[in-house]
């Protein structure tokens, strides 16, 4: 074989100079059909999507009850009054948001690792960590923001806190925590076992592997799915409201109770949009980047 | 059979009734081997004989069921010792090099040293540099593995495991996942970690290369080791009918790899 391999790599007799042939100048023949195959198809792309919309708003428009619905869901005057009402109060939300967050981020990773041990020591804790996924998971966030927000204060206990904003954060941190947990724990069992053997070879550890080779590839291939549950937990703080505090779309639905006109809530929704359209287009960025990453090899 | 009969005091790694099995697959049956130090035995025989089995069960990333392992004397397959200890004597280089990664060149080579042997950042890294350039590899140290060919992949691999200063290197089928051309940088390493001594247990399919660098070739077949010999008399006069059959068989297809079946 060695033998083969180097007859291979002998230097060869002199090769007599070979002409490259030519590149052919400018466009081919070839090359122009396919550029004009493309313009052609950004052209229909083009046609039949303002076909589509325009359908779709003479659709809206003639319909009979048109006009009441642009007077009470379209109105520009209520918009530009209800809108520095429903600002401030997104404010609830982005700090809900943001701190949940970050308590969710670490607490379920604390879950995931709880479930992937395998020491017997930590038993108890892989069943407490499985029972709190499956219980979390299965209640309805409004419940647990309900049996927290209400449940808790009434007990009067000495040195809990009783702020709603609070037992709403807390909420939200219990229930998204069981969800984001089963990501990471996906990401953790998606890395190969032979890197786990390859780490162990070296004499490290398991919780060595687990942290220095396992935990980093898991978590690099679980941030796009990541953020996609922050996008849904980001428009959960609206659930907030039931508990009292005054947030943006709690404050969109007084509004637009005191003026009879539900303007309110299509400003409280664009601010929404405005946060998560940011974060969902860096998901789907993060994704492909993955994807040509992963067809690269690094993440293979 | 007969087993080598150790010189006391020189013997580095024995397997003694060495038995593994998956379920109801028996893929060790009481095999016995020892391999002295600076000494380079090869391991060849068909896929599913058992090969990759020996050595992982030798570096206790597999339990084996029964018989012993020693190593320099010293039960290591006893329940109940520190195989991470025991692992960091003992180098291992896996068919699919396992490189981890997240981490350039420089960081697969020493993780090792700095987490399981607790060496300075700047000592391993001089070391890990030492090695890599030794290997001709000291411009790829701040690469990712992706950005190597197989075959400079599968020589860090092999750094990886030296760095750790192992007695003894188990290479599993190193050159198998690599384009043909890729093959002779690789096994030119293990011809220099010959050179420099270090006693090595080799499972391969590369018969030529096992002839070249081996001192001994055993022939595992269906879990056990049918013979074992100087690599002249095994892969040129086999005793036993399997393996005159399996060498005809590699031959045979490297024939028909070299030059066209020609028409009957």
């Amino acid at each position: 074989m060695t033998d083969d391999i180097d007859a291979a790599l002998e230097p060869e007799p002199e090769v007599p100079e070979v002409a490259l042939p030519e590149r052919p100048e400018g466009p081919t023949r070839r090359q122009l059909a396919e550029r004009a195959e493309r313009r052609r198809a950004v052209l229909i792309a083009l046609f039949s999507t303002v076909v589509v919309f325009a359908a779709l708003m003479v659709l809206v428009v003639s319909a009979p009850g048109w006009p009441d619905v642009r007077r009470s869901f379209f109105s520009w005057h209520h918009f530009s009054e209800s809108l520095p009402d429903v600002l401030p109060a997104f404010w609830i939300n982005v700090k809900v948001f943001v701190t949940a967050e970050a308590f969710i981020l670490v607490l379920a990773l604390l879950l995931a690792l709880a479930r992937s041990s395998r020491a017997p020591v930590l038993f108890p804790l892989r069943i407490l960590s499985t029972v709190y996924v499956d219980v979390l998971r299965g209640i309805p966030v409004l419940l647990v923001l309900f049996l927290l927000g209400f449940g808790v204060p009434a007990l009067r206990l000495d040195g809990v806190p009783r702020d709603p904003v609070f037992w709403a954060t807390v909420a939200l941190v219990l229930s998204y925590s069981a969800y984001v947990s089963e990501v990471y724990r996906a990401g953790i069992d998606s890395v190969h076992e032979s890197q786990r053997a390859a780490a162990r070879s070296l004499g490290l550890t398991s919780a060595q592997a687990m942290r220095f080779v396992v935990l980093p590839q898991a978590v690099r291939r679980v941030v796009p799915p990541l953020l996609n549950d922050f996008i849904a937990l980001q428009k959960e703080t609206a659930l907030v409201g039931v508990l009292g505090p005054i947030e943006a779309a709690r404050q969109a639905q007084i509004y637009s109770s005191r003026e009879f006109n539900f303007t309110s809530y299509v400003a409280a929704a664009l601010i929404f949009l405005a946060f998560t359209i940011p974060l969902t287009r860096l998901t789907d960025w993060l994704l492909s980047r993955q994807r040509t990453r992963i067809s690269g090899g690094r993440l293979a | 059979m007969t087993v080598a009969e150790p010189v006391p005091g020189t013997v580095k790694l024995v397997l003694e009734g060495v038995w593994k099995s998956f379920g109801p697959r028996d893929v060790l049956m009481q095999v016995d081997l020892a391999v002295d130090a600076h000494e380079v035995v090869c391991l060849i025989g068909a896929s599913g004989s058992g090969k990759s089995t020996l050595l992982r069960c030798a570096n206790l990333l597999e339990p084996i069921d029964d018989g012993r392992i020693l190593l320099d004397g010293e039960d290591i397959s006893e329940p109940g010792l520190d195989e991470n200890a025991i692992r960091r004597r003992i180098g291992i280089v896996f068919q699919a090099y396992n490189l981890f990664p997240h981490r350039s060149v420089l960081a697969n080579v020493t993780l090792g040293p700095r987490r399981a042997l607790r060496v300075g950042r700047a000592a391993a890294e001089e070391r890990a540099e030492a090695l890599l350039a030794r290997f001709g590899l000291a411009d790829k140290r701040d690469a990712y593995p992706d950005q190597l060919s197989g075959g400079q992949q599968q020589r860090v691999a092999i750094v990886r495991a030296l760095a750790m200063d192992p007695e003894i290197m188990l290479l599993d089928e190193i050159t198998s996942a690599l384009d043909p051309e890729l093959v002779g940088e690789v096994l030119d390493v293990v011809a220099e970690l010959k050179a420099s001594g270090m006693t090595m247990l080799i499972a391969t399919h590369e018969m030529g290369f096992a002839r070249e660098i081996a001192d001994r070739i055993c022939f595992l077949d269906a879990g056990r080791i049918l013979e074992q010999g100087p690599p002249d008399q095994l892969l040129g006069h086999p005793r036993h009918e399997r393996t005159r059959r399996f060498l005809d068989r590699v031959v045979d297809s490297r024939r028909s790899i070299d030059t066209p079946p020609t028409e009957p």
